[in-house]
């Protein structure tokens, strides 16, 4: 711009400098917590990638009396170290649910020990040389295979690695979180709601929502503690169970919900309850019929998030038992159970390498379903918002 | 409405809670280094029989004890597993409870493997030069009087060790591990070094602990490195003058990584810890509530699977995941124990 305009700033240059420099400042934040992200995500598919297959051996199983006595004695001496102990476990059942088998001989495609996946992985193994001469003959004869891991999705937690899968804890996932909804669910509602239209705004009004928004961020742990102390040692509720854990993380999610359903209560207009009011309708019309339903989407929204919170949640549940091995799924919520961040924390802390992949994969598989909660809140708040 | 719902739900949880207080499903709590090998008999037990398989909670030896000693009711657990000798003191807080009728089962060995990076050229170092390089006061240099440990480098304590920084990764003051390095390292010796007991000796009151002296640097030498011991593994990997302290399974897991240390010119290999050559190793063990066996109709049987040959046996099946097997006659003896279901009292206890 010419210097003798009368529109000239000589600080419009450092001004329009300064704007820049603060854009890219914030700009670069989020390149660096993208790239976190993306560091996470790319580490997890990559190590978990591996665990969509797994390694099944073709031999032949004899059935007889003897395997039903002994199940290391289903298949050749040679093979049993190649083969996974807990899938050989299993051939006895089949055989006493399917007596024509007895007697005959078959050739089958049976689970192969976590060693043998490893090595077909390409990862580091401990394959004895005897062990390992045979592995290669049967590679030669196409004896050895990679097949869809229908197990990860199909069984529960296992010591064996390659019998392990995530199903019981994604059971215990959902009876947990079932508890946790059907309690916090209406109670935080109804709280939201009272505090909302019924009480009066006074000193004690202001304490409790000091107090609530306190209890939304508190340390999670200390939610555990107060689970262990009441329902386990006060109403003797069995421990580890799903009703426990569902019914401690409700205490946890209760003032997420509360805060959030009172934020979607306040954000419908005055106008709305005044004009039900004019028309002659009763506080609770009012508050029934149509805050009610106009708050709605925010405050599933809030519900919604509150149970990702509460999906993704390990501390409080380490105290009331929850972290433990339990490979059945539980049928009732009074079963011992556990849920998905427990099991990856289990795996994550073993021993034997093959674990790696399943804690990877797990990740990506609890991760799939918060991403779709999180978008169906979305979704939800799209859909039914209504603008004022 | 709601609320009805809400009343009813509980009620019937109440009742339900009454008519499981019979159960069929053992309870098994404790330490997390038996963890891995209590679960793997559990798997095997729900597996192979009719019976629910249990459910093993991995919540520390101490943990462990408290819950196992609470009551001697349903609700509690009816075995936990410890990766040490059950103390007196939890003896005592159990019979106060009406804990009375325990039984004691020796299941194996289990190493503490003093590891290092692969790559590096193999190290040999003893207790005493362990004990130098990590604990927080050591003997000045005429051995009269302690000083705060001034040891930066391996060549440092010894001239023939490597002029290495020294470096520990270990595991935090509430694992069982950390208990077990301190007690057989530390304390092993530092009992029976006269500059630390004497200072006992002349203060019994403000110098307890130098009887008996087990505390660990925090100069950031000794690192805590978290109950995970994957972590301490990798570690190891990147930072190679390191050492990292954890249980033998990891170092057979992680062979292509790591390589033990000798100390005092003992390998850990699973023959020499069985035999106990190897210094750095400890018994493992799991406790039964004796009195649960007639309402756990499955307790007996869980118990015997645990201690045949097939799961702690040379060949068993824990072996495989780490476990070091007792030789065999006192495996004889300690099942034979069991089975009789011999009680746990104050002078079994002291007895080595």
């Amino acid at each position: 711009m010419d210097k003798n305009s009368i529109f000239y700033d000589p600080s419009l240059k450092r001004r329009h400098f300064k704007s820049k420099l603060f854009k890219y400042f914030t700009l670069s934040s989020l390149v660096v917590s993208l790239l976190f992200l993306g560091i996470f995500l790319l580490d997890m598919v990559l190590k978990g990638s591996s665990a969509v297959q797994q390694t099944y051996i073709q031999v032949e199983v004899s059935y007889n009396q003897e395997s039903i006595d002994n199940y290391r004695s289903i298949v050749d001496k040679k093979y049993l170290n190649l083969l996974s102990r807990a899938a050989l476990r299993e051939v006895p059942e089949q055989m006493q649910a399917n007596p024509s088998l007895m007697n005959t001989k078959e050739v089958v495609w049976i689970l192969a020990d976590d060693q043998v996946d490893m090595y077909m992985k390409k990862y580091y193994y401990k394959i004895g040389e005897k062990d390992l001469s045979t592995l290669e003959e049967l590679q030669k004869n196409g004896m050895v295979d990679k097949k869809f891991n229908t197990i990860f999705f199909t069984h529960g937690d296992s010591k064996t690695p390659e019998y392990s899968g995530i199903l019981s804890a994604f059971i215990g996932t959902i009876l947990t979180l079932a508890v946790t909804m059907l309690v916090a669910f209406p109670i935080g509602v109804a709280t939201a709601v009272y505090l909302e239209e019924f009480s009066k705004q006074n000193w004690w009004s202001e304490f409790l929502e000091i107090n609530i928004n306190n209890l939304a961020a508190i340390p999670s742990i200390l939610f555990g503690l107060l689970g262990l102390a009441i329902y386990i040692n006060l109403f003797g509720l069995p421990r580890s169970s799903a009703l426990v854990g569902g019914l401690t993380l409700a205490l946890m999610t209760l003032p997420i919900i509360v805060v959030s359903s009172r934020a979607a209560l306040r954000s419908v207009p005055a106008s709305i309850r005044q004009a039900g009011y004019a028309l002659g309708l009763t506080k609770v019309q009012v508050v029934k019929d149509h805050v009610i339903p106009l708050a709605f989407p925010g405050i599933m929204t809030g519900n919604i998030i509150g149970l990702a919170h509460a999906m993704g949640e390990t501390a409080p549940l380490i105290i009331v038992g929850m972290i433990a091995f339990i490979p059945d799924s539980p049928s009732s919520v009074m079963e011992a159970a556990t849920v998905m961040p427990a099991q990856l924390f289990t795996w994550a802390g073993m021993p034997e390498r093959a674990y790696i992949e399943r804690t990877a994969a797990g990740i990506l598989v609890l991760l799939s379903v918060l991403i779709s909660l999180n978008s169906l809140a979305v979704y939800l708040r799209k859909k039914f918002e209504v603008k004022w | 409405m709601t609320l009805s719902k809400i009343t009813i739900a509980l009620l019937a949880a109440s009742a339900l809670t009454i008519s499981l207080s019979a159960r069929d499903q053992i309870k098994i709590v404790g330490s997390s280094t038996v963890y891995p090998f209590s679960s793997s008999v559990s798997e095997e037990f729900g597996a192979t029989t009719k019976h629910p398989t249990p459910v093993v909670e991995s919540t520390g030896t101490g943990g462990g004890m408290k819950l196992f000693c609470a009551s001697n009711d349903m609700t509690s657990p009816d075995i936990t597993n410890a990766s040490r000798r059950m103390k007196t003191d939890e003896l005592k807080l159990c019979e106060t409870n009406g804990v009375t009728d325990i039984t004691e089962a020796v299941i194996g060995f289990d190493g503490i493997a003093i590891a290092q990076a692969k790559a590096n050229a193999p190290f040999n170092v003893t207790k005493k030069q362990l004990l130098l390089a990590v604990a927080a006061e050591v003997p000045s240099a005429d051995g009269k009087t302690l000083v705060a440990n001034p040891y930066k480098k391996w060549s440092e304590i010894d001239a023939s060790l490597p002029d290495r920084e020294i470096t520990v990764y270990g595991p935090p003051k509430s694992s069982g591990t950390r208990d077990a390095f301190e007690e057989m390292v530390l304390k092993a010796l530092t009992e029976k070094m006269e500059v630390y007991t004497n200072l006992y000796k002349a203060d019994k009151e403000k110098n307890k602990a130098y009887k008996e002296y087990s505390t660990i640097r925090t100069d950031g030498v000794y690192v805590e490195a978290g109950e995970n011991d994957n972590l301490i593994v990798a570690k190891l990997d990147k930072n190679r003058a390191a050492f990292g302290v954890f249980g033998y399974s990891f170092l057979e897991e992680n062979a292509d990584k790591v390589q033990g240390s000798n100390v005092d010119g003992v390998a850990p290999t699973p023959d020499n810890i069985s035999s106990g050559k190897y210094p750095v190793s400890r018994s493992l063990f799991f406790y039964v509530k004796n009195a649960h066996a007639a309402e756990v109709k499955s307790l007996n049987e869980y118990v015997t699977l645990f201690m045949s040959e097939k799961m702690i046996g040379k060949k068993g099946i824990l072996g495989e995941i780490g476990l070091i097997p007792l030789p065999e006659a006192e495996r004889t003896a300690i099942r034979e124990s069991v089975a009789k279901k011999e009680k746990v009292t104050l002078e079994s206890l002291a007895k080595k």
